[in-house]
């Protein structure tokens, strides 16, 4: 018999996490993902879970404790956001640097200044390019199947893995989840098996200075210079496409749960209006297109669930037949626009599919996304194309303030 | 000789040399005594040890940073791996130890 409780997300995201059997934890708290940390504390002292839970100071040292325990070859979790995930700026590249497959949850909240403990995306946003996996989760299911996704990714392409979700409204919302049995992970999810470890009996220094060049080490081998190093962690968040997918697509036979892989679709087949966008917003873009299709409007919803690597094939794939393309985004890349709209038009360049994008920046800072307001934006911009007058543009939704 | 990756005792598949790794061993970052301007050069008249016939003072060998003067009579400094900082020579109690310009090939 399958167990479903009614939980919110932070509780899907602690659940999945003890499933998965961590070693080594270590998280400073922060609003809202204070949750994850408080229940991974009482599953360890209640001896649920058998880790090493370190308390820190600060989010930065909480990633390096971590950083240390996984090249000491111990499976890891942490969880942070918002400005707790901007102190550890630093150690995100590191650990990615050191394919350490680490993951951490990161319960999407704005950053400041001004100061905001409420929804948006721009945190994870602001660290797209450290070198960590980022994939973004629909519902309360998505987190405690993602999180269990997360490991073996992360283990297989020896990439650390953010596993992202919005704040409150998935963190703090209950809903019925079912919990897979410890068994049946144990089954999916093999043990970590480290690439490179600390061990006494062979001494090392692990990312001591790289030259520019290549060059011999001490036995005349010619080793990696820093460029080549980082080319394999280039290498790796490729390879973690096709590992995404096929992690997903097994994890949907044994589970009977499918994330969809890189991206998800809703009513694509003949869609000729496709919204787009990551986590719960995407997830509520389909009430719109549902909405949209009773007027007639041939609507659907592609959902990125991998925001880093970029499923560029996929996603032309997907918006194949798509005249308009409406990207809902709660994040910005300030003096250009949003970087999901600006990831998707370079990934449609020069692939056939020419489609005006709609960037609409929506929910900054926990600003309600109504499903009114998305749809005003879809038929006004739906009418611009008829009149030819819609071009690549973005709109603030939901905002007052000048054009 | 290509890289190859390290033995990995973990049995993992694949390329396993994915990030930086340094074994203890003289000369692993290279002939660091290249990026010396200049070259510590002992007078073994003044030297301590040397004029004593012992073991004495080796103030350089507790001072160099690089650990590449000897404890021995006499005292020698191994230039492969000199960067040439001067500190031998500026703590030489009798001023046995002078600072000279390499000579460069392109010189």
């Amino acid at each position: 018999m399958s167990d479903v409780r009614i939980i919110t997300g932070n509780e899907a995201a602690a659940l999945a996490v003890t499933l998965c059997e961590p070693q080594v934890l270590a998280a400073y708290p922060i609003t809202p993902q204070t949750k994850i940390a408080e229940l991974l504390s009482e599953y360890t002292e209640k001896g649920i879970l058998k880790a090493e839970y370190v308390r820190v100071e600060s989010e930065h040292s909480a990633l390096s404790v971590l950083i240390a325990a996984s090249t000491a070859g111990a499976r890891t979790f942490t969880a942070t956001c918002s400005n707790g995930l901007l102190y550890m700026h630093e150690q995100l590249h590191w650990a990615a640097g050191s394919r350490l497959p680490i993951v951490m949850c990161c319960v999407n909240r704005g950053v400041g200044a001004p100061w905001s403990i409420f929804n948006d995306q721009q945190d994870a946003m602001s660290q797209r390019d450290t070198g960590w996996i980022q994939l973004y989760c629909r519902d309360n299911q998505e987190i405690i199947d993602t999180v269990i996704q997360a490991y073996r990714i992360a283990e297989e392409v020896y990439v650390p893995v953010m596993v992202c979700y919005d704040g409150f409204i998935l963190s703090h919302t209950m809903m019925p989840v079912e919990v897979p049995k410890g068994e049946e992970v144990k089954g999916f999810l093999p043990p970590y098996r480290p690439h490179t470890f600390l061990d006494p009996e062979r001494p090392c220094t692990i990312n001591p200075v790289f030259f520019p060049w290549r060059r011999e080490n001490a036995e005349g081998v010619l080793c990696d210079g820093y460029m080549e190093m980082r080319r394999k962690l280039q290498n790796g968040l490729e390879r973690a496409k096709g590992v995404i997918a096929e992690t997903s697509r097994e994890y949907a036979e044994r589970f009977g749960r499918d994330c969809g892989g890189l991206i998800w679709t809703h009513r694509t087949e003949d869609a000729e209006f496709i919204m787009t966008g990551m986590g719960s917003i995407a997830a509520e873009t389909t009430l719109a297109a549902d909405l949209l299709r009773e007027e007639g409007v041939r609507a659907g919803v592609v959902g990125i669930r991998s925001y880093r690597p970029f499923p560029k094939e996929a996603l032309a794939q997907a918006m194949g037949g798509a005249k308009l393309i409406m990207v809902l985004e709660k994040c910005l890349s300030y003096g250009y626009e949003g970087g999901v709209a600006s990831d998707l038009k370079a990934a449609l360049y020069g692939t056939g599919v020419d489609a005006p994008v709609v960037g609409v920046i929506a929910g900054l800072g926990g600003r309600d996304v109504r499903i009114d307001d998305m749809l005003t934006a879809a038929r006004e911009s739906l009418e611009g194309l008829k009149s030819g007058q819609c071009g690549n543009r973005t709109l603030w939704l939901n905002c007052h303030g000048e054009e | 000789m290509e890289a190859k990756a390290v033995k990995n005792k973990n049995n993992v598949k694949g390329d396993t040399n994915i990030c930086g790794i340094c074994m203890p061993t003289v000369g692993e970052a290279g002939r660091t005594g290249d990026w010396s301007e200049m070259k510590p050069e002992i007078d073994q008249e003044k030297c301590t040890p040397a004029v004593k016939g012992k073991a004495a003072c080796f103030l350089c060998w507790l001072y160099c940073p690089e650990g590449v003067v000897s404890m021995t009579v006499p005292v020698t400094i191994d230039l492969d791996y000199c960067k040439g900082c001067g500190i031998c020579a500026e703590e030489c109690p009798p001023k046995a130890i002078r600072m000279v310009r390499k000579e460069r090939a392109h010189e």
